[in-house]
């Protein structure tokens, strides 16, 4: 057999005015876990869907050589009977149906048109062993963790027989424990034979686990670099990616702090349907006028559930405790209250909580804050635009006017519309709830400067974010959650990541 | 740039609104081919407004329902409804024309509240509340009649749907006063156009050339003055029109231009996104469908005006009529997107069939499928529009 599983030759795909491929050249080995890398928009994704048929042959130009052979796919069925198969971002799985169900879903185990359910929950349970799943094979999907439905996305590929899996940020939505064991099982694959293509954003795993790293930068191939290189490290991939030396990946700043401006005393939330979960547990906190501030903790710590909570009430039930600003304690027990307070809140998923993607940069701009822009219930449609406009370009958002629709910028521009409409409440208090996460490295940046920009503004700042590396790099201080407790808080200078990591996996007992 | 390429732009970077304009015109110039000019006659196009301002009247709150995302089944029954109530109280009690007026628009902003708080306090998908309403006030209209027509309304309260303002400036052959209302709407729809312009032009935004300005004035006013003269040289101005015509200006400014329009749209694009902004959904809801009843109540006392008296069947079907409107004219399955005007062009489209077809004498039959073909085209339109904007992203 040949050592090199997939050839693709000078592919190049173009839209109604965009060349989003132009002669990329990509080469697999057999066996190996290849990693995709590039910034938003550079390529990747399609790529991967010119390779599995999503677009098929035809639409673009150039040639694929599997196994030896050049391939012409007509369809995604096409490319899976070749053993070719791609698990994108956003899971396809049927949340009401049972795992089993999901793994032979558009492959159901039939006899004459019956399905042999004996038959399919006994190979589901033998794929979910193979994907280290310890679920019964009729759970409802819907009932577990993305991490859970991410392997079962896995069971459902080996299903197919698969020889070349594709992963599309497999990682973005998983929490660090479910990252590290969907990692270990893609190693595992590997040393069953299995090739694997992974795209993912985050460089750390990216240098812990890929053979070889192709960097794609605005549709063309840059280069491929062998990661057993020592030279190949976070660093090297940043530079392909961006095409020029980022020597830091955090602004510079001079934190100047002021007086307590937000603070949170006793604040317990319960889940909203079962109201015997504590999720928010007596959390503390307070925030500085020019202060940046994270909060780090696992997955389900409560960190969104803290920050949805004091924000208008949005998350949970029961709620008790006390929010203060400047001293002087406040309502938030609605939206419209916390806003009025002072608080600002940006959601985790801007596409779900944050824009209206149907409409246009001028109308999510002024969304939470249209009272500032009107007189006697009458907006100003003059007014609107102008602020749009200042905000579209003190924060460099790439568009023609604003009167482009939010649903076609990327991410990162996405991000700045949502800053850009929370900063036109003129808030005190910032919540930031992962505001970098799905965004290309160079965006990122100009998000970092912009928070600078605004603590420097002498705003309190309060940062949510999965990536502890980010937290280091941006806050002045940070407190830790875990199972809904506050467990601790260090200063910038005192933290490292094993110290936050410790703290935030304190378990309830402990405490 | 000149006013033809300006002209150009303006068109193929709207098609999805335009799009329903240009069907517009075209309906129109086939109806007028296919009945030999009747279409256009000055009794036909009084007629058309006479017979279909009830359902352009319910088209106006329908619009507001499907951009936040809901639907309203249950406004037929409404209109026969509150109908029903003031016929009881004018004709059955024998108590003034304006008591059974009053109580049909209040009948139905009660509906509305009713309708509002199970959507929106209780929060009961809209479909399923109004598809329950549609039930529960048909069989409150058989109750109310016990089940018989009543007629006849006094002569004024048959003003509403049936009079016309005319002569008050005297009459020549034509109705004077009439064709100065149409002047004035000109000339309101000329100022508004000059004052926006010069309001874009304050804030130092593009604006458009003052030729196309000019062009567009003129088209529109050559428009509306040839409308109104056809009024004028028939029976005058309908009573109706002026409500309706006063109505579509208040909804289409509530809707572009306040906050409460704003937050609609909100909701109906983007409901987590509106609720974190600090949108009332709740209220929004809960008015948008007392809103409805309140339309539907003034919907009730026009037909049963113009149909001089209450019948149990009446309104029958009227709810689809006003939901195809709003589809026909651009509005959204998913919620988010439509207009005031595009739901009204919307509207006249299906009337202007319906109304060229009866002239053909194409029977009640063939009427049906051609307005069912007609819907499902242009929503497919519509789609096909959205996938090659996707496509060209």
């Amino acid at each position: 057999m040949d050592s090199t599983i997939l050839q693709m030759q000078d592919i190049t795909k173009t839209f109604p005015g965009v060349k989003a491929l132009s002669n990329v050249n990509l080469s697999v080995a057999r066996g190996e876990i290849h990693a995709i890398c590039g910034e938003n928009g550079a390529g990747k994704s399609t790529l991967m869907k010119v390779l599995s048929g999503v677009y098929p042959h035809g639409t673009y130009e150039g040639k694929i050589v599997y196994e030896g052979e050049e391939m012409k796919f007509s369809s995604i069925k096409d490319s899976e009977r070749h053993g070719v198969v791609i698990i994108h971002q956003e899971l396809a799985l049927v949340p009401h149906l049972s795992v089993a169900e999901n793994i032979f879903l558009g492959n159901e185990q039939e006899r004459a048109g019956f399905i042999e359910w004996n038959h399919t929950n006994a190979e589901a349970a033998k794929l979910m062993a193979r994907v280290g799943l310890d679920e019964q094979p009729v759970t409802q999907v819907g009932q577990l963790g993305v991490g859970k439905q991410q392997l079962i996305e896995i069971a459902k590929a080996l299903s197919k027989d698969v020889k070349l899996l594709i992963l599309d940020e497999p990682t973005a939505a998983l929490n660090d424990d479910d990252s590290a064991h969907l990692l270990g099982l893609l190693r595992e694959l590997r040393t069953q034979g299995m090739t694997c293509i992974i795209i993912s954003h985050k460089l750390g795993e990216i240098e812990d686990i890929a053979d070889t790293t192709t960097i794609i930068r605005d549709g063309q191939t840059v280069e491929t670099l062998d990661m057993s290189d020592p030279a190949s490290d976070q660093d090297r991939i940043i530079r392909g990616m961006v095409g020029r030396d980022l020597s830091q990946r955090y602004p510079e700043r001079e934190p100047e702090i002021g007086d307590v401006v937000f603070e949170v005393k006793d604040w317990t939330v319960r889940h909203p349907t079962q109201t015997d979960r504590v999720i928010v547990d007596n959390a503390s906190l307070e925030v500085r006028a020019g202060e940046i501030v994270g909060i780090a903790g696992l997955m389900g710590a409560g960190r969104t559930e803290l920050a949805m909570s004091v924000f208008g009430h949005s998350y949970g039930r029961g709620i008790r405790g006390e929010v203060f600003m400047d001293g002087k304690k406040v309502d938030t027990s609605n939206v419209g209250k916390a806003i009025k307070a002072g608080i600002a809140y940006v959601s985790e998923d801007r596409k779900v909580y944050g824009l209206n993607l149907i409409e246009d940069i001028r109308i999510n701009t002024t969304a939470a804050g249209l009272g500032k822009v009107s007189t006697n219930g009458f907006v100003n449609g003059n007014e609107e635009i102008r602020i749009a406009e200042s905000y579209r370009q003190s924060m460099n958002i790439k568009s023609p006017t604003v009167m482009a629709t939010t649903g076609n910028l990327s991410g990162g521009n996405q991000q700045k519309v949502v800053l850009g409409k929370w900063l036109h409440t003129a808030p005190e208090l910032l919540i930031l709830d992962e505001p970098t996460r799905g965004i290309d490295v160079g965006a990122k940046f100009e998000i970092y400067q912009i928070i600078n920009q605004l603590a420097d503004a002498g705003k309190a700042v309060l940062v949510i974010s999965s990536e502890l590396p980010e937290l280091l790099g941006i806050c002045d201080r940070i407190y830790t959650l875990a199972y809904g407790r506050m467990t601790g808080q260090l200063p910038r200078s005192e933290a490292t990541q094993e110290k936050l990591m410790e703290l935030m996996t304190i378990e309830k007992e402990a405490v | 740039m000149s006013v033809a390429s300006e002209l150009k732009d303006l068109f193929t970077k709207n098609l999805r609104t335009s799009g329903i304009y240009i069907a517009f015109v075209l309906i129109i110039a086939l109806f007028t081919v296919l009945t030999d000019g009747l279409l256009l006659s000055p009794i036909n196009v009084t007629n058309i407004v006479l017979q279909y301002s009830y359902v352009l009247i319910l088209a106006l709150g329908m619009i507001m329902v499907i951009v936040a995302g809901h639907i309203d089944l249950s406004v037929g029954s409404l209109v026969a409804f509150t109908g029903a109530v003031s016929a009881v109280l004018v004709i059955g009690n024998g108590l003034p024309w304006w008591v059974g007026l009053l109580a049909a628009v209040g009948v139905g902003i009660l509906s509305g509240v009713w309708h509002g708080f199970w959507v929106a306090i209780v929060g009961i998908p809209a479909f399923i509340v109004t598809l329950a309403g549609m039930l529960l006030f048909r069989g409150l209209t058989y109750l109310t009649l016990s089940n018989v027509s009543l007629s006849p309304f006094p002569s004024e309260y048959q003003q509403v749907a049936g009079g016309f303002l005319n002569g008050l400036l005297g009459g020549y052959g034509y109705d004077l006063f009439t064709l100065v209302i149409g002047v004035f709407a000109v000339a309101g729809f000329a100022w508004s156009q000059i004052r926006s312009r010069s309001g874009r032009a304050k804030y130092g935004q593009q604006v458009e050339g003052l030729a196309l300005l000019i062009a567009k004035i003129a088209v529109v006013g050559a428009v509306v003055m040839w409308f109104f003269w056809q009024l004028a040289t028939s029976r005058g101005m309908p009573i109706v029109l002026i409500i309706l015509g006063g109505l579509i200006i208040t909804y289409h400014v509530v809707t572009t231009r306040t906050v409460f329009g704003r937050h609609v749209y909100a909701i109906g694009g983007n409901l987590s996104a509106a609720r974190l902004s600090g949108v009332n959904v709740k209220k929004v809801n809960f008015w948008i469908f007392i809103n409805m009843g309140l339309l539907a109540g003034i919907a009730g006392a026009v037909f049963s005006s113009r149909s001089n008296g209450a019948q149990p069947g009446a309104g029958n079907m009227f709810e689809l009529d006003a939901i195809a409107a709003c589809f026909i004219g651009g509005a959204s399955t998913t919620g988010g997107v439509g207009r005031v005007t595009g739901a009204i062009v919307g509207g006249l489209v299906m009337a202007v069939m319906s109304n060229g077809m009866q002239l053909m004498g194409v029977d009640q039959s063939t009427q049906q499928i051609v307005k069912g073909l007609v819907l499902l085209l242009a929503v497919a339109f519509d789609i096909y529009n959205k996938r090659r904007a996707g496509a060209a992203r």
